[in-house]
């Protein structure tokens, strides 16, 4: 188990750095104007990666667990991926 | 009875073949098809509103200090959350009980607030859904409420258990060598919250 590991983890450092970026995420996406749409995508969906990896890492601890369930929900996030992939690639992809 | 505290012993240093406790395990399965549940909701917005010709700014329907805040406040309970699971594995049963008890009041005040977010989009007559914003009103509206209404379910179901979790807490069923239970909901919890935030930013900024 991986109890000894993970017990220096600073969860408040995390807190705050969670907090502090949804903030800026909130801030970005009203300073930012909506014409520009790419720059926005990508910035926001940048912000809420980071996030969700650091809930994944230091809160679910998955940075201090075996590497096998690291693959297996890795996996499932590269299945996700494709499946949401596909769906915009038809749209943004030339009809015939 | 000495074969009984013998197995018990035996429960909590169970060997498995992954190395991971078996409830746990079992949680991070379900937790995936999880991922795949709310990848094909969240799949499902991306695809509708790319094709959809008309899709209004969702910052002009929806309350996004309000959610901002709601999702402060959700963070604010996955630390609730994993400074419980610190506490017991320190040997802290008053830190433990204490931050369950928090994270039980962050979200039930999550689920709050989301109450009142859908009444007021329900019954608020705007410009341009003068019957209200509901899921009838376009298809922005439909793919809003499903995708945080299961959400928001999901929520529920955690807040249940984690008051399941804190009354057996309170009760003193956690001790140092045996708390898997807590490990076992945290998780829950944290995905909770997790999928929260890539919601937030699709659903409601972007």
């Amino acid at each position: 188990m991986s109890h000894e590991t993970h017990k220096v983890t600073n969860y408040m450092a995390i807190f705050w750095w969670l907090g502090g970026l949804t903030v800026v995420e909130v801030g970005y996406s009203s300073v930012l104007p909506h014409e520009h749409k790419a720059a926005l995508i990508l910035g926001l969906v940048g912000f809420a990666v980071i996030k969700a990896t650091m809930v994944a890492l230091y809160f679910m601890h998955l940075k201090f667990e075996r590497k096998s369930l690291g693959i297996i929900v890795a996996s499932t996030l590269i299945l996700g991926c494709i499946l949401v992939g596909v769906g915009i690639a038809e749209h943004l992809l030339p009809r015939p | 009875m000495e074969a009984q505290a013998v197995l018990v012993h035996e429960r909590f240093d169970e060997e498995t073949n992954t190395g991971i406790p078996h409830d746990k395990m079992g949680m991070w399965v379900f937790l995936c098809s999880e991922v795949m549940f709310f990848t094909g909701l969240i799949g499902s917005y991306i695809v509708l509103r790319f094709a959809s010709p008309f899709w209004p700014q969702p910052s002009t329907v929806l309350n996004v200090p309000l959610t901002a805040l709601n999702t402060f406040i959700l963070i604010c309970s996955s630390v609730t959350m994993v400074q419980a699971l610190a506490g017991i594995r320190a040997g802290n049963p008053r830190k433990m009980k204490l931050f369950l008890c928090l994270t039980l009041m962050f979200g039930a005040i999550f689920l709050s607030i989301q109450g009142v977010e859908y009444w007021k989009l329900l019954h608020e007559h705007t410009e341009h859904y003068p019957h209200g914003f509901n899921p009838h009103a376009s298809l922005f509206g439909s793919v809003f409420f499903t995708t945080t209404g299961f959400h928001g379910f999901h929520v529920f179901c955690g807040v249940v258990c984690i008051a399941f979790v804190t009354g057996k807490a309170l009760l003193g069923k956690y001790t140092q060598a045996s708390h898997q239970g807590i490990e076992t909901i945290g998780l829950y919890w944290h995905f909770v919250d997790l999928v929260w935030i890539v919601l937030f930013t699709i659903i409601y900024l972007i």
